[in-house]
């Protein structure tokens, strides 16, 4: 547990006046991530930039450095029968709050219970000028200035260093159960979206292998009224197969070999015509892809289907990975990244080829 | 900054008419009248004129002219803003987008409804209800302000500690940039790749783009909703309870607490049989489904009576239900009828710090000379002090601004933010500088300048000119917010 944000604070400044670039790393599991790093330029290590600075149950509002490993957020929590609600997924046992930040990773729960990006109350980052800034607090509503500590979600570190997180907590839910049945992938997403219009306490819905799984959590008297009624066996090992699903450790995912796309579409829109293996989350807001392609030939899929596709593992990650930008939008963020890092020292190149 | 205008008014007004119905174009002072203000009536200006485009090409053709001619604008929807957002500036134009009113689709599947950002908030949940579903935040001003402006604020409600602020509850918005782009940041999917845009404009009050169509998710209709009233013989037990509830593991879909004014202004108004005498009243409502709920209801009324709630009354119909919340929702009107003005600030606080804040507000309101009752959405910490005087009375607005500034450094003092949904706008521009640093302050210059080069969208609000916050800064501010400080830790 340690505060080295002086020593970020003197490399970021170092970097910038000796023109070099800096790649940010804190646990290093998501190396995977984005287009492949700047081999030239150097290494800011916020993996030594830990340990939980406020923490208030009642409030449910924890504040920690980035750099602190999920893992030991989440043993905190559990202490005060509390969690980290949007389910984070472990790339390993060093994967950190600020890299889950960074990538806006949330886990099966996401459509009910937020992403990481909707918990985030609040920041404190280091910009390419060496300011080490505070954007937002430690309260629920906040609309001074500009949402910047949200902006960082999905920007992959490309417009500063996130040093400290502040974010909504939330209490462990009482009961939770799982209901599996077998469906097919014509019939699913009609099912998903049904069962998720109800007011029922449903908290994950997805497909793989021609099964679906529901989750029910919340007050024990409801989650077991919502199983009677509804069809489907409760499954003896229910949380066992979501925490698979959290962590990418479900089959599905294994290996390598064949890229791993995500479809971030719309919860209802007709499975798009491609030669692969699909796993259906978030009840049809989020779809994997596993199978050869290209994005210039997955994108129409994707609009067609009101959302974006991102190459998220394996592929060739030397070209763009990312859903492509219409031009107002690249000059936008081109400005934006010049706004918060001028000499463009952070994470060059890892979010688009022109960023 | 902006720089003077290039052209005239009457050479704006003509360029304006050449694309866009002539009566629409405003340029006469008995019409711009209305715009002159939004809900913050305090702050006033007119307008240099006011336009009321129908199509989105025709926002971006007003955008590209202004842009060319470095003339302001200013974008407004319904004018129920409370800090002044939508202030005209005198040389600039407003862009109302009142004629963008139409609920586009509404996906009852999907549960989505693509809206144009003229469409007022209530009236969504109006023509959801069809379908058994609703729209989230819901504003005190929800039954005229409009989805546009919700962006604009980051509007919230009462029921945002269990279904979130607007950020949470929209997927998409369709915008027209300062130089006269349509962009759409965000999707159908929850989640877009790259830095989130959607984010950064939700709460931008207006500066960093003009939101032309907004798509929103709908939550389904809980199955059932009761509410648990408690009054308290102290503002500490009250402010306990509400952390006593949440620790307990129940997140209420809504918390409110009211202090010992409003509880007798709102019970006068409404006759809800609150607990007159009470120091501190507790609303709580749990919704979902029907076993959930009966549970928690349990759960929540022992919590109240272990911490010492003097009593407790558990709604047993709609009916009942309703009236509860009646009070509560008229508490503004209910305090305008006690003094002929009031004045309704938005801090946010930790809520452990509740007694602490509404003890100093005491000492403070005695030595201003000046009332103030206190509606608080509990669960989410934000603070809505109403201070009570008569603008008739010579000096005493200025002394009710000066005793607000004093409550929103001692929000910040505590670790809350000097606003939790009215935004900055003019009415709190000067309080950014004790929030904020020059080097955050000049952050968010350099955000604006991204979108907004010429800096033509709604120049002077929301962010102050750096040149200002020194000023602010002063002596004798610090001093007293350094003595806030000693007696917060202390």
């Amino acid at each position: 547990m340690a505060d080295i944000s002086q020593q970020l604070k003197e490399q970021v400044l170092q970097a910038r006046d000796s023109g070099h670039k800096l790649n940010i790393v804190g646990g290093g599991t998501k190396a995977f991530m984005g287009r492949e790093a700047d081999v030239d330029a150097g290494t800011l290590n916020v993996g030594e930039h830990t340990g939980i600075v406020d923490y208030h149950p009642v409030e449910l509002v924890l504040t920690v450095r980035a750099g602190t490993p999920l893992s030991e957020i989440e043993a905190t929590l559990a202490e005060e029968g509390q969690c980290l609600h949007f389910e984070p997924p472990h790339f390993g046992a060093a994967s950190t709050i600020g890299g889950t930040l960074a990538g806006n990773l949330s886990g099966p729960g996401r459509p009910w219970a937020g992403s990481v990006r909707d918990q985030v109350l609040g920041i404190r980052l280091l910009n390419g000028k060496g300011e080490h800034l505070r954007f937002g607090g430690q309260v629920m509503k906040n609309v001074a200035g500009y949402d910047v500590s949200r902006l960082q979600a999905g920007a992959l570190g490309t417009l500063g260093v996130i040093t400290e997180i502040s974010m909504k907590v939330m209490p462990k839910p009482a009961a939770s159960l799982t209901l599996v049945q077998e469906m097919g992938m014509d019939e699913v997403i009609h099912y998903m979206n049904s069962r998720a219009a109800e007011p029922k306490p449903i908290t994950a819905a997805c497909w793989v292998d021609g099964k679906v799984y529901l989750r029910l959590s919340g007050a024990k008297s409801g989650v077991e009224a919502t199983a009677e009624k509804w069809s489907g066996e409760v499954m003896e090992q229910g949380d066992k197969f979501w925490q698979e699903v959290q962590d990418f450790h479900h089959e599905f995912f294994a290996g390598n070999d064949v890229p791993l796309w995500r479809f971030s579409v719309g919860s209802t829109a007709a499975m798009p015509k491609l030669e692969g293996n699909w796993f259906i989350d978030w009840a049809g807001s989020q779809r994997w892809f596993r199978g050869p392609g290209e994005l210039k030939d997955l994108e129409p899929a994707a609009r067609a289907a009101g959302g974006q596709v991102s190459l998220f593992r394996g592929g060739d990650r030397t070209g763009e990975v990312m859903h492509r930008q219409p031009e107002a939008l690249k000059g936008i963020q081109r400005r934006i990244k010049n706004a918060f890092d001028p000499d463009n020292i952070f994470n060059p190149g890892r979010l688009y080829s022109w960023l | 900054m902006t720089t003077k205008p290039k052209v005239s008014k009457a050479e704006l007004a003509e360029q304006f008419r050449a694309f866009i119905d002539p009566d629409f174009v405003i340029t006469d002072d008995e019409t711009m009248k209305p715009y002159e203000c939004d809900g913050m009536s305090m702050y006033c200006e007119m307008p240099l004129l006011v336009v009321l485009p129908e199509t989105v090409e025709q926002v971006q053709r007003v955008m590209r002219i202004c842009n060319e001619n470095a003339v302001p604008v200013v974008a407004r929807g319904a004018g129920t803003g409370l800090s002044a957002g939508a202030m005209p500036n005198k040389e600039g134009v407003v862009l109302s987008l009142a004629k963008f009113n139409r609920i586009v689709e509404i996906d009852p599947l999907a549960r989505t409804a693509r809206l144009q950002p003229g469409v007022r908030n209530l009236a969504i949940s109006e023509e959801a209800a069809q379908y058994g579903l609703y729209y989230g935040p819901d504003p005190s001003s929800q039954i005229a302000c409009t989805i546009g402006g919700n962006v604009a604020e980051n509007s919230g409600g009462v029921h945002c500690l269990k279904y979130g602020l607007t950020v949470h509850n929209i997927l998409s918005v369709e915008m027209v940039t300062a130089e006269g782009d349509v962009v759409t940041v965000g999707s159908d999917g929850l989640d877009s790749c790259g830095m989130d845009l959607l984010a950064l404009m939700t709460g931008s009050e207006g500066l960093l783009g003009v939101v032309t169509e907004v798509k929103v998710k709908l939550l389904s209709k809980p199955e059932v909703a009761q509410v648990v009233m408690a009054g308290f013989d102290d503002v500490q037990k009250g402010g306990d309870a509400v952390g006593g509830i949440i620790a307990h593991g129940i997140i209420p879909g809504g918390l409110e607490m009211m202090d010992g004014h409003a509880i007798v202004a709102a019970d006068d108004f409404a006759q809800a049989g609150y607990p007159r005498d009470a120091k501190a009243l507790l609303l709580c409502e749990v919704d979902g489904t029907e076993e959930e709920v009966h549970e928690h209801i349990a759960q929540a009324e022992e919590v109240f009576r272990k911490l010492g709630a003097t009593s407790v009354r558990t709604s047993q119909s709609e009916e009942e239900r309703a009236l509860l919340w009646k009070g509560r929702k008229s508490a503004f009107p209910a305090v305008g009828r006690i003094s002929p003005d009031y004045y309704c600030m938005d801090g946010t606080i930790p809520r452990r710090h509740i007694a602490y804040v509404l003890t100093e507000m005491e000492k403070m309101s005695e030595e201003f000379g000046l009332r103030v009752a206190n509606v608080f959405h509990a669960g989410d910490g934000n603070l809505h002090p109403l201070i009570l005087f008569d603008a008739n009375v010579p000096g005493e607005f200025e002394r009710t601004e000066a005793f607000g500034s004093r409550i929103l450094e001692m929000c910040v003092e505590v670790g809350g933010c000097i606003t939790g949904e009215h935004g900055v706008g003019v009415e709190k521009i000067r309080q950014m500088a004790v929030q904020f640093n020059d080097e955050e302050l000049q952050q968010f210059h350099d955000v604006k300048a991204a979108f907004d080069p010429a800096g033509i969208l709604n120049p002077g609000k929301g962010v102050p000119a750096l040149r200002f916050c020194q000023e602010y800064r002063s002596l004798e501010h610090k001093q007293h917010t350094h003595e806030h400080t000693e007696a917060a830790h202390g």
